[in-house]
Parts: structure tokens; C-alpha cells; sequence
């Protein structure tokens, strides 16, 4: 089986902090980190890989730095990386990152699935699984709780929603995310450690992926953004104390709009 | 302090910091309330490779030697004592087989120890049979091509837990320690059996069992090196060990530091900081030097052994004596900085008070260690 796990670089956002004036994150001195959601794909994709044979491939789109994530992916057993990099794919919105994830999936060849984490933590969007499903016009399982069986040929899954438990059935290739309920990530091996010290890790740019600048990057990128904000500090609700009786009196005078407190 | 530790180093420290944090922290305490062996994480420790580190890669391992060794059980010992020693323990119960074992046992069982696919146990101490090893009772008589085991092992960690156990037994009891030798003993052998389970003061996660061997018939090519080896192949075990229990003081004292360190800083008496009286800085100050000056002289021990030295004797057991002491020091300090919270089960550090009693005694008590550091120095001033 030939499985991709597609992970992410983001800071830490425990150590994050936001300057109030300007509504952005403050990255200085902040440590990037693998996605946490991106390690329980990855674990998920490692233990059917242990179980059915077959390899691991970890990709990321990033700076070169991001490589230290696909390092720190195989010291915890992937079997090979690729970084994906190019100044062209610099300021992509979740459609181009899709885009050009896909068509690195695309280069890989003979994919039977590629997982990704749930979610980013920095950007929140849980889109970019579900986008390189659509790139690739594959069917896809998203938030994946369980996965209850994997062969050569299907996988069934149990997706965690709002509602309730849905068991879902696909055939290979597939899109899937995993939520943290699905296992829990092994931690690096010495061996692990030694081999991603020596890993050559491959990089594609534009012209490996067969892409142009149009489809990229900033250029490839739908969304625009126009403005972001920090929303207002919500002021605390009110608590009141007293008999059943005086508490009642106080919750009319208030609906009425009399004794107001602010 | 930085030691230049090495990439390889630097990685077992880098395992040891995610295992404890992910899988010790959380259960540490209840383990130790609950007298109860971490099997879970010796599964997470053999999976991450830390078994490797003290065997040869011809035999499944990575062969890194006793710093290695050192530095992986001091880092899990920062964490926890007991799941330390668990771990250790393996490389005391394999060190019989590594140091004197023949081509054959080590391709037959130092790769499943590796994998930790097998944990093992070293089995010396008998009822009266402690600092004074020549007091070994435990017979092994020859009958055709088996030995027939007969006696009783005590306080043996990983008993129960193990399945590979190496045995000191008397092949010739009329020679004394002369007459002993060391046997290789599977899990499963009629014959033999578990004893009682021991409850302990400290180091609580970790398993403290009889062995009981009664008409046990072992295979004869279980005899590791010779017959009247036996009690060589126990002393050279110890004195490669060693660095092991002080490694593991180390990481105890370190890891009450870190605890007194953090208390110190968020407790406020007569509203300032109790970290600003000098009283309690100068406690904190020694607690760091006597640990910085132990880890140095654990270190140089390990470094000593992985140098392929003969003469390990005395720094081995100078390690163990120094880093040991420090240990209940820095512990019983920590438990007075954090007052009664530290006297509380709610905190660590009486916990690490507990655990770290145990390393001025086992493998040699302190008393035994200076008496050979003496000897050794006695001897050395003589030569020269």
C-alpha cells in the first residue's frame, strides 16, 4: 500500500500572542511545531502501513525550513518525505495549497490514500483535505473517528459529527482526515531519530509539479483579505446573589430595564 | 551545564523527554499508589528503541554503550524512579550475557531483549545473601546435560514482570564465592516460580519478587562462561551497572530540583516570593551543585566504561556512593522547600524522597561502595 500523509508546519499557538494594535499573531521567537492533528494522520496512516506492508510518504508546502516536520515525521517511522517549495507557492489560500498538493499526490503515482489532520491549528480551516479530494476527484472521508476497516481494495470509517456516529464506506484512492479519537501517536524512535538525520528529502518546486504561476501561490489564490479584526472582549456576564424571592425581583427589574448595571 | 552531548545522545534525551511527559507524568502516581508495574511503557520504550542502546547492533541493537545507558535512565528518572529502574533493570538482567556470554546465548536472546520483545532480570541477592554475595545458598547441581536448580532469590526487580532471568547459583558450595556460577533461566522452566511481592517504601511502579527454584531443570549450555565463574561474572556486572543507579539518582535529585525550583517561584510568604529569601536561595544553590557535580562524575564512570577499561571499579562505585547521597539530600531539601505541601501525596517530591532511599542501597550499599573505593585506592597507592 502507498500512503501520504500531508502535514503542516504552524506555531506553536500556546506560546502565540496577538498584538492588540494590529490584530496580528506575533511569530518572533514562537517554535513551529508539526500540526498536532497532523500526528494523529499520521500515526493512523503508520499502524495500517505496519499492518497491511507497503510505505509511508510524507508531504508538506512550505518554506525550506518546514523540512525540520518531514524529519521529525520520519524519526517517528514514515518511511520517506518531500518538501514542497517554490517562491511561487508563497501566500497560497486553501484552494491553491490543494491545488498544488494534489498535483504533488499526482507525481507520487499509484497513491492508495492520503491522510491529513483534521484541521490546521493556526488557520483553522479544515478545508485543505477536502480541497485536495476535489482536486483529485477522489471520493473522501472526513473527521475521521475510527477506522474500522482498510484493504487493498475499500476503507470503512466512522466519521464523528455533531449528530452522532456516521460509518462511511469508499473505495481506493481516498481523501481522509483524522481526528485525535483515532489513536495515539507513537512517540520517535532512536532508530527513527538516526535515519531522518541522514533522510535525503527531495524538494518540488513549479516545474516538478508541471504548475504554472497562475495557478499558485497569491496568483492562484481566490481568496482575498481584505481586513482582519480582533472581535471586542466580551464584558462578563452579571451575578447576582440573594433568596429565590429578591433574585426574582431583581431578574423583573433588570428585563424591564430598571436597576440596570451596565 | 552543557555536556556536548552528541546527536545520538541528544536524541535518547530528546525519546526520554516525550515518553515522560506523554506517558509517565500522567500515570506516575497512580502507579506508585498502586504498587503497579508500567507494562504500557516498557511497550512505549521498546517501541521508541531505548533497549538497543546497550546491546550490540550485530545483535539487534544499536550498540551505544553505558552513556547512553546513563543518559536515557537519569532523563526517565527525572520523570519517575520506578519505571527508571524497570527499565534499567533489563540491562543489569543482560549484562551477564553481554560481558561473558557465549556467541550462541547472545544470538539466541540479546535480540529479543533488544526489540523488548523479552524483558529481563538479574537475580543475585538471596535472603542472607546481600552486601555479602558469598552467602549464596541457591544450589545448581549437574545431572547429565541439564543443572538442577534448588533455592529461593529475593527482592529481584522485574521478577514477575521478566521473562529472561540470570541466576547466580552454587555449582560447588564447598568453594565458596569460587564455587558460584551464573545460569540463564527462561520463564516457564518447571520448576520455577514466582514468591511473594514485595511492598516498598519507594520505587514503587518498579517489581520486587522472589524467584523460587525448586528441582528446576535448566539446559546445561545455559551456563554463562564457566563453572566458579559466577561470582566474577555477578562483581563485573555490578561494576558495569553501576553508573546505572547513579544515572538514576541523578534524575530523581533533578527532577525534585525542578519541582522546589517551580514551587519557589509561584509560592508567596509575607507577600514576596519565597525563591527571594537567601535562606531558601542558598538551599536551591547547593541542591544544583551537588546535582551538577553527581551527573559529572556519573558521566565520567559511563564514559570510563564505554573507553573499554578493565579498571572501573572504583569510579563506578564512586558515581554510585556520590550521586546516591545526593539524591536523598536534594529530595528530603525539596520536600522541606515545598513544607507540607511537599509532605503531601497531592505533590511529587515525596514521592522522589521515597524513591531515591533505595539508591544508597541496592546494587551495593553505600557502606560496601566506600569500602571499595578504599580498597582500589589502597591498592593504587601501593603500585605506585
Amino acid at each position: 500500500m502507498k500512503f501520504v500523509v500531508a502535514v503542516k508546519q504552524v506555531p506553536d499557538t500556546a506560546e502565540v500572542r496577538i498584538d492588540p494594535e494590529r490584530g496580528t499573531l506575533i511569530r518572533d521567537g514562537v517554535p513551529s511545531i508539526m500540526n498536532p492533528f497532523d500526528t494523529y494522520a499520521l500515526e493512523e496512516a503508520m499502524k495500517w502501513r505496519d499492518e497491511l506492508g507497503g510505505e509511508v510518504t510524507v508531504i508538506t508546502m512550505g518554506p525550506p525550513q518546514a523540512e525540520s516536520v518531514l524529519r521529525e515525521a520520519i524519526s517517528m517511522g514514515a518511511d520517506d518525505a518531500v518538501l514542497i517549495s517554490d517562491r511561487a507557492f508563497a501566500g497560497a489560500d486553501t484552494w491553491a495549497t490543494s491545488h498544488t498538493l494534489a498535483a504533488a499526490v499526482t507525481e507520487l503515482g499509484a497513491v492508495d490514500a492520503v491522510f491529513f489532520g483534521k484541521q490546521a491549528i493556526d488557520g483553522d480551516t479544515a478545508q485543505t483535505g477536502p480541497s485536495v479530494a476535489a482536486s483529485l476527484d477522489w471520493p473522501q472521508i472526513t473527521f475521521i473517528g475510527k477506522v474500522r476497516e482498510l484493504n487493498e481494495k475499500s476503507i470503512t470509517a466512522e466519521r464523528y459529527v455533531e449528530t452522532g456516529t456516521q460509518v462511511v464506506q469508499a473505495e481506493l484512492p481516498v481523501v481522509l482526515t483524522i481526528l485525535k479519537d483515532a489513536n495515539i501517536p507513537r512517540v520517535p524512535s532512536l532508530r527513527g531519530k538516526m535515519k531522518s538525520r541522514k533522510a535525503q528529502i527531495p524538494v518540488w518546486g513549479l516545474i516538478d509539479l508541471g504548475l504554472t504561476e497562475y495557478e499558485t501561490g497569491l496568483n492562484g489564490s481566490p481568496t482575498k483579505v481584505v481586513a482582519t479584526a480582533t472581535p471586542e472582549a466580551r464584558i462578563g456576564g452579571q451575578i447576582h446573589e440573594g433568596s429565590t424571592e429578591e433574585l426574582v425581583a431583581k431578574l423583573a427589574d433588570l428585563l424591564l430595564g430598571e436597576g440596570s448595571e451596565g | 551545564m552543557d555536556y556536548m552531548l552528541n546527536e545520538d545522545l541528544l536524541a535518547i534525551k530528546e525519546i526520554c523527554i516525550e515518553i515522560g511527559e506523554k506517558h509517565i507524568l500522567p500515570v506516575r502516581a497512580e502507579l506508585d499508589e498502586g504498587n503497579e508495574f508500567p507494562r504500557e511503557i516498557m511497550n512505549v520504550i521498546a517501541q521508541s528503541d531505548l533497549f538497543t542502546i546497550y546491546i550490540p547492533e550485530e545483535y539487534g541493537g544499536t550498540g551505544m554503550g553505558s552513556m547512553a545507558l546513563a543518559v536515557a535512565t537519569e532523563e526517565l528518572s527525572r520523570y519517575c524512579g520506578g519505571i527508571a529502574v524497570s527499565y534499567a533493570a533489563n540491562a543489569l538482567g543482560a549484562m551477564p550475557i553481554l560481558l561473558m556470554g557465549s556467541e550462541e546465548q547472545k544470538k539466541k536472546y540479546l535480540p529479543k531483549l533488544a526489540s523488548g520483545e523479552k524483558l529481563c532480570a538479574f537475580a543475585l541477592t538471596e535472603s542472607e545473601a546481600g552486601s555479602d554475595a558469598g552467602g549464596v545458598k541457591t544450589r545448581a547441581i549437574k545431572d547429565g546435560d541439564h543443572y538442577i536448580l534448588n533455592g529461593t532469590k529475593q527482592w529481584i526487580t522485574n521478577g514477575g514482570e521478566a521473562q529472561i532471568y540470570t541466576v547466580i547459583a552454587l555449582t560447588d558450595p564447598d568453594r565458596g564465592a569460587r564455587g558460584a556460577s551464573a545460569f540463564i533461566v527462561e520463564e516457564g522452566t518447571p520448576g520455577f516460580s514466582y514468591g511473594k511481592k514485595e511492598d516498598k517504601m519507594g520505587i514503587r511502579a518498579s517489581a520486587t519478587r522472589e524467584l523460587i527454584f525448586e528441582d528446576c531443570r535448566i539446559p546445561a549450555e545455559n551456563l554463562i562462561s564457566r563453572e566458579g565463574y559466577g561470582f566474577m561474572v555477578a562483581m563485573k556486572t555490578l561494576d558495569n551497572s553501576r553508573p546505572g543507579v547513579a544515572a538514576q539518582a541523578v534524575g530523581i535529585a533533578q527532577g525534585a530540583l525542578d519541582e522546589a525550583l517551580k514551587y519557589a517561584e509561584q509560592r508567596k510568604q509575607f507577600g514576596v516570593k519565597i525563591n527571594s529569601f537567601q535562606g531558601l536561595q542558598f538551599m536551591l544553590a547547593d541542591m544544583g551543585t551537588q546535582i551538577e557535580a553527581a551527573r559529572a562524575l556519573t558521566y565520567a564512570a559511563a564514559g570510563l566504561i564505554d573507553t573499554g577499561s578493565k579498571n572501573i571499579v572504583k569510579l563506578s562505585a564512586m558515581a554510585k556512593v556520590f550521586a546516591s547521597d545526593v539524591a536523598m539530600k536534594v529530595t528530603v531539601d525539596a520536600v522541606q522547600i515545598l513544607g507540607g505541601y511537599g509532605y503531601m501525596k497531592e505533590y511529587p517530591v515525596e514521592k522522589m524522597m521515597r524513591d531515591a532511599k533505595i539508591t544508597q542501597i541496592y546494587e551495593g550499599t553505600n557502606q560496601i561502595q566506600r569500602s571499595v573505593i578504599a580498597k582500589a585506592m589502597i591498592k593504587e597507592a601501593k603500585r605506585k
